[in-house]
Parts: C-alpha cells; sequence; structure tokens
C-alpha cells in the first residue's frame, strides 16, 4: 500500500510524477477504447465536494470514480449544511469520517483543499481552487497536446485570455514547462498577473505575436461580469483584440491546435466556426479528461 | 502606583537623556529620582523599597505601543482589557493605545470611559483609548471629537478601514487641529487592493490569491499627506508597509509636514513568503511585502522617517484563522514578541541600541505626546529591564494574550523582558505578572 497522496497543484510535481500520471491515463484511455473494464477501486468511495458550481469537472471525476468500480459520493453546498454555517473544516472532517477514498474538491478560495489535506487523513484530490490551480485540466490539456503534436518538448503553447483570474492558466503553465514546452502568455494587461514571468512565461500582449508560431492556442474563457469591474471596456473589443476568429485561426501554423477548457463563450473568445472548425480539439479535451482522472483517483489508492 | 524601586547597575539606555551605560536608577512616589553613574545607597528607613539587580540587563524606558486592539467592549473572546494588559507587561509594554474599533465601536464616550475603567481595574499598563475619526467607524460623519478628547482619547483613527473620502479626511484633520491630538491614519484605498489579500507580485500570482498593489497604500498615504500639508495637521500614518509610503514620508518630513509615522515588527521582519502554504497567520491588512519594502521600512526606522515600533496587536480566534485564506481575519499578535523582533534589528546593524530605545518608547511617546519615553527625573517610573542576550522559543500556547495568531510561532528568538515596571511598582516579573 502506498502511503497517503494527495494530488493539489502541478506546482509541487515533478515531470515523472506527471508522466507517470498520463502514461496511465493513456492505459485507461486504450481499455476504455477495447472494452475491457477493470474495476480496481470497487469497494471505495469517491466524494466529489463541490463549493463551486461545475458541470463538466464533476461529471468527469464522477465517471472516472465510476468507471474505477468507486462508488461516488455527490455533494454540493446547496441546501447543505454549509448554508447553516458549517466551516470547511467541518464538512471535509464529516465526510472522511464515512470513509471515502478521496475527496474531490473543488472551491473558490484559493489553497482550499491544501487547507483540507493538513486536516484529514484520506486523498485529497483539487478539481480546481479559486485562482490558484486546477491540475487535473492541465494533465488532460497535456495528453491532448501529447498526443494531437506528438510530444511537448520544444512546442510552443499560446495560452491567451485572462490569466490573472485563471487557475487553468496557471496549472497549464506549471505543467507545459515541467513537459519541456515554451508557454507565451497574451491578454489584456489589465488581466496578466503581476510576477508571471517568474514562473517561466513569457508574456505579450498582441495577439498576433503569440500566435506565431505556436503549435498550440489555449482560450480561456472571459468572464462578460468583469466588464463593470473595468478589466476590459466590452466583449466586442475583447472579440476585437482577444478573440480567436477565422481570419486568425487561419494564419496558425500547419497541424496547430485550437483547445479550450470550456464553457465557451461563443463569439468572444472563440468564433463558433474556429470552435467547431478542423483545429478544434476541445470535445477531445473533455474526452481526454476521463482518462486522466481515472489515473488521479487510481493514485489516491 | 507608588512605589519606591532601586535599579542597579544596569546598563540604562535612555536616548532622550542621551545615557548610555551603568547607572542606578532609584524611583520613588512612582517617578525617577535620581539617576547615578556611581552606585546608590539604599534608600533611607521609613519607607518600603525594593532593590532590583539589573546586572547584565538592559534598562529601557517602558516601551509604548501606539497601535494595539484590545478587544473590548464586543470580541471578548478574542481579548478583554485584562488579558491585553497582561500581554504588554509581559513584552515589556508601560502604555499602549486601545484601537476603537470594538464593538461598539469607541465613537463615544461612554465607550471611551469603559475601557479607561477596565484598565483601572486591570492595574497593569497605562491605557489609551483612541477614538474614531468617523461616528460609527462608517467614513461619514465625523465623531464627537471634542467629547472624545474629553473623556481621555489620545487619537483618533477609523483603523482597519481607511476613510475613503478625501473630504471627510480634510475635515478630520481641520476640526482636530484644535485638539492636538493626532489622527491616525491606516492608509489603504479600498478600490486599489479590491478584493485582494496579498502583495501584488509573484507570491500572489503563484498562490492565485487576490493582488494587493503597493500603491492601494502608497496613494492614501500621498493623499493625507497633502491635506495634513495644507491643514497644517498632526497626521500620524499607521503601519507603514511599503518603499513608497516610506518615501513619501521621508519627504514630507524633510519639508517640515506635522507627520510621525510607526512599523509594526512583521512588516519589519517579514516577506509575503510567510504566506506561503496559505498559512493564514501571515495574512494581515497590509500585506506583508516584498524583500525590498522590508529594506525600505527598515531603514525609514533607522534614518527617523518612522518614529515607532507599534505592534498592531490583533488577537483573533482559532476559527478567524483556521479557514480558507481568502476567508481569514487579518492580523497577528505582537505585544509578546515585539521586543525580540526589534532586538533582531540591532543584531542586524539597522538600528544602535539607543535608536530601539527611541522607537520604542521616545518616538512613540513624542508622536502622541504621551507621558513617559524616558527615565530623567521627574518622569514616570516605567522601566522595562531586558536580558539581550536570552534566548527562548516562540510558544503562543504561552502567551497572556488571548491570540494565539503569529506567524513565528516555534522561532528561536533572543532578548527576553525580564521585569516590567509601571508607576514604579513591579507589574511583571520571572515570566508572570504580579
Amino acid at each position: 500500500m502506498s502511503s497517503q497522496r494527495h494530488f493539489l497543484g502541478i506546482e509541487g510535481m515533478v515531470r515523472a510524477d506527471l508522466e507517470a500520471l498520463l502514461s496511465r491515463a493513456r492505459e485507461h484511455k486504450r481499455s476504455i477504447e477495447a472494452g475491457f473494464r477493470k474495476t480496481p477501486l470497487a469497494g471505495r468511495v469517491v466524494a466529489n465536494l463541490f463549493f463551486e458550481d461545475s458541470t463538466r469537472t464533476r461529471s468527469s471525476f464522477e465517471i472516472a470514480a465510476k468507471m474505477l468500480g468507486a462508488e461516488v459520493l455527490n455533494w454540493s453546498t446547496r441546501g447543505s449544511s454549509v448554508s447553516k454555517g458549517e466551516t470547511l473544516l467541518d464538512t471535509v472532517r464529516n465526510i472522511e469520517a464515512m470513509g471515502p477514498l478521496a475527496i474531490v474538491i473543488r472551491h473558490t478560495s484559493s489553497g482550499a483543499p491544501a487547507l483540507c489535506a493538513r486536516h484529514v487523513r484520506c486523498a485529497v484530490v483539487n478539481a480546481g481552487d479559486g485562482m490558484h490551480e486546477h491540475p487535473s485540466q492541465a494533465l488532460l490539456d497535456a495528453l491532448t497536446l501529447m498526443e494531437k503534436l506528438g510530444g511537448l518538448d520544444g512546442r510552443k503553447v499560446a495560452i491567451v485570455g485572462d490569466v490573472l483570474h485563471s487557475r487553468v492558466a496557471r496549472s497549464n503553465l506549471h505543467c507545459l514547462i515541467k513537459l519541456g514546452a515554451q508557454v507565451v502568455l497574451c491578454g489584456p494587461p489589465t488581466l496578466m498577473p503581476s510576477g508571471i514571468e517568474a514562473l517561466g512565461a513569457r508574456v505579450t500582449y498582441d495577439l498576433t505575436a503569440a500566435l506565431e508560431g505556436a503549435d498550440a492556442v489555449m482560450l480561456l474563457r472571459i468572464q462578460l461580469e468583469r466588464q463593470g469591474e473595468s478589466m476590459f471596456p466590452s466583449a466586442r473589443e475583447y472579440a476585437r483584440s482577444y478573440g480567436l476568429d477565422a481570419a486568425r485561426a487561419a494564419r496558425l501554423e500547419e497541424g496547430a491546435v485550437v483547445m479550450h477548457p470550456g464553457p465557451i463563450n461563443r463569439g468572444v473568445e472563440l468564433a463558433p466556426d474556429v470552435a467547431d472548425g478542423p483545429k478544434s480539439v476541445i470535445l477531445y479535451q473533455v474526452t481526454n479528461g476521463v482518462a486522466v482522472r481515472m489515473a488521479i483517483l487510481e493514485a489516491c489508492a | 502606583m507608588s512605589a519606591n524601586v532601586l535599579i542597579r547597575r544596569g546598563r540604562l539606555i535612555d536616548p532622550r537623556n542621551r545615557v548610555n551605560g551603568v547607572r542606578d536608577v532609584l524611583i520613588r512616589d512612582g517617578k525617577v529620582a535620581e539617576v547615578s553613574e556611581r552606585p546608590l545607597p539604599a534608600p533611607g528607613p521609613g519607607g518600603e523599597w525594593t532593590p532590583i539587580d539589573a546586572s547584565g540587563l538592559w534598562v529601557l524606558p517602558g516601551f509604548i505601543d501606539l497601535h494595539v486592539h484590545l478587544r473590548e467592549p464586543g470580541e471578548e473572546g478574542k481579548e478583554t482589557v485584562l488579558t491585553g494588559s497582561r500581554a504588554a507587561v509581559a513584552g515589556g509594554f508601560t502604555g499602549v493605545v486601545a484601537m476603537p474599533n470594538t464593538r461598539p465601536p469607541n465613537d463615544s464616550p461612554l465607550v471611551t470611559r469603559f475601557v479607561l475603567d477596565r484598565a483601572r481595574e486591570a492595574g497593569l499598563c497605562r491605557v489609551y483609548p483612541a477614538g474614531t475619526i468617523s461616528k460609527g467607524l462608517e467614513g461619514k460623519e465625523l465623531s464627537e471629537m471634542g467629547l472624545l478628547v474629553e473623556a481621555g482619547c489620545v487619537c483618533f483613527t477609523d483603523d482597519g478601514r481607511p476613510v475613503m473620502s478625501a473630504g471627510l479626511m480634510r475635515r478630520a484633520l481641520q476640526y482636530s487641529s484644535r485638539f492636538e491630538v493626532p489622527v491616525s491614519v491606516h492608509a489603504e484605498d479600498l478600490t486599489l487592493s479590491a478584493s485582494g489579500c496579498a502583495t501584488e507580485g509573484e507570491r500572489a500570482t503563484r498562490l492565485g490569491l487576490g493582488p494587493i498593489p503597493a500603491s492601494a497604500e502608497a496613494a492614501m498615504v500621498a493623499r493625507d499627506l497633502v491635506l495634513a500639508e495644507e491643514v497644517g495637521t498632526r497626521l500620524h500614518v499607521a503601519h507603514v508597509s511599503c518603499e513608497a509610503s516610506v518615501r513619501l514620508i521621508r519627504e514630507a518630513k524633510r519639508r517640515g509636514v506635522r507627520v510621525t509615522a510607526e512599523a509594526t515588527p512583521h512588516h519589519l521582519t517579514l516577506t509575503d513568503e510567510a504566506i506561503d502554504g496559505y498559512d493564514t497567520h501571515a495574512k494581515m491588512s497590509p500585506p506583508l511585502r516584498s524583500e525590498r519594502d522590508v529594506q525600505a521600512v527598515r531603514q525609514g526606522l533607522a534614518d527617523g522617517t518612522i518614529d515607532a515600533v507599534a505592534t498592531d496587536h490583533a488577537p483573533h480566534g482559532i476559527l478567524d484563522k483556521q479557514c480558507e485564506f481568502d476567508r481569514a481575519a487579518n492580523g497577528v499578535v505582537g505585544l509578546e514578541t515585539a521586543l525580540p523582533l526589534a532586538l533582531a534589528l540591532v543584531r542586524a546593524g539597522v538600528l544602535t541600541p539607543e535608536r530601539l530605545a527611541a522607537v520604542l518608547s521616545f518616538g512613540p511617546a513624542e508622536a502622541f505626546r504621551l507621558p513617559g519615553g524616558h527615565l530623567g527625573v521627574g518622569a514616570p517610573g516605567d522601566v522595562s529591564l531586558v536580558d539581550p542576550e536570552a534566548e527562548w522559543r516562540v510558544d503562543p500556547g504561552r502567551f497572556l494574550s488571548k491570540g494565539r495568531n503569529t506567524p513565528i510561532e516555534g522561532r528561536v528568538v533572543k532578548g527576553r523582558v525580564e521585569r516590567t515596571l509601571v508607576g514604579g511598582r513591579v507589574v511583571y516579573e520571572a515570566g508572570a505578572i504580579r
């Protein structure tokens, strides 16, 4: 039996850890495609604790757990003890007392899964915390890129949009760099976090420059309510400056792919015809999400 | 509080009276009666007197903390005037300024008198209430400043919150000018700090915490300096934490603006590195800053730009800190660890021993025109006896404060308060309240 392993963020992991998970994910994917089903987590319970709404990630973890034979507890904050003022740690300790293998946490506060991990013995899996990390997303993106590009060493990936508030951007930045890729971050200066270059990225405010020579473009969801905070003047201006439209997509390198963690604001960060076009691997990302999360949950055992 | 005490053979460091050497200090009827290079004989018969052997110790004018949250009335679970007073004297503080952001806030003479009554009952250190600038800390209307001063308030502040309205701030400075009582500002432009909880920069970005730029403080310091200069009132800048603020205050002082400033032991000692791992004990307002800012604040303290070390002692309950970082309360307890952290600045060559004594005592006394701050003949017999070499491990479980929230738990520090005297009476000795 291995010692308890949390999955809190890509930052604390080394390349070998990432590669081991990706390799297991590939095996799971092959098994699924071949129709084999192994159930190493039969009789175990995976608890999904989502303190922030999510459909895609929660469903993906649920399917992954079920594919491994685990039972799934879906727990959401609405109508629960949290709305009665229970603290995060009390909630998590109570769930832990029911004996799950792992608790999968999505929370609006950065660091919430790390806090929980310090206070429980079962594994804690970060399904996205505030603006900090979304490590399973980064792994599924890496798996997608490796499959589509044949590898990541020396590849150039552009991440475009609201980097400031994006946990997807942070996890992907750590992950891609550890796997040997170069990362260019692009977005309006108001949505670019201070000091991000120190994490190994190049920053540009010019989308054309970001896309030049890119092997992949990841668009980040723009939160339209940020217009009110004057993070950018309007969706129209945002789309003009940073949206990937057909003309810009056409100038991408041969073989380059377009990605998005979803949900998409069609017509803002990504034009509908590009989202559904030949370069888009968005649904492929979603498929890979299940395999990657199977590898993550399995590693908790 | 009258008592006769002879403090023998300690190293008296009293910058106001230009003393730094071995002296005997005689305190009679609560006041310094004699300071002598040669050993003094015991006071004559008839009176009670206590000899204190201070050889090997530093004899410092009692420390004065311009910024303490005693939480009473309203949040007695976090601290009371009594427990806060105990923590104060254990840390060598003989006087503390009690912040008014209690529940209800100290915006009325009733609350001021309540705090003073509680302090009298505690009977340990001198407690100086601060009154609010605005009624209910709402930043809308001026509090009854005249009545507050009459009741015993020594400064005005909405600490914990900035006065966002420049108009109200200017009125506060104008109106208070007739009392010669400073207005102390928690300088923070809320439109700049927004929902942030960590200093803008690489670490906040890495941890995904909402960024607070240094300008959130400095822009407000600049505004208030302009207002104070125009109005000609005394302004005090609380918990200076960044390079830009230090520069602005230094320039203002050079021009003759009547401004004083304080810095906390934590902003002088820790960088935002302390929040790694989402350590909520290192969450405070203003947030811990960069190394460059720490160096600038240290420089400001050394060169006189900053007048006082003030702890911003902010006790909180466990649940206020054992939670998500962005939801955790701001603040750190400071009374019982201020001395060793300040002494470390002497060891680091930032402060001379004389400057250390000044920023812990004479500087704050002058800034708020409080009694004490020196040990010349006639001064109050408020003394901190310090063993500068004693090592100890910071164990929050042993704090006399109700607060346990410190990011330096477990750290081995050097410099211990051995005895504290208030008005010639020993109130703290050998680790215990007397």
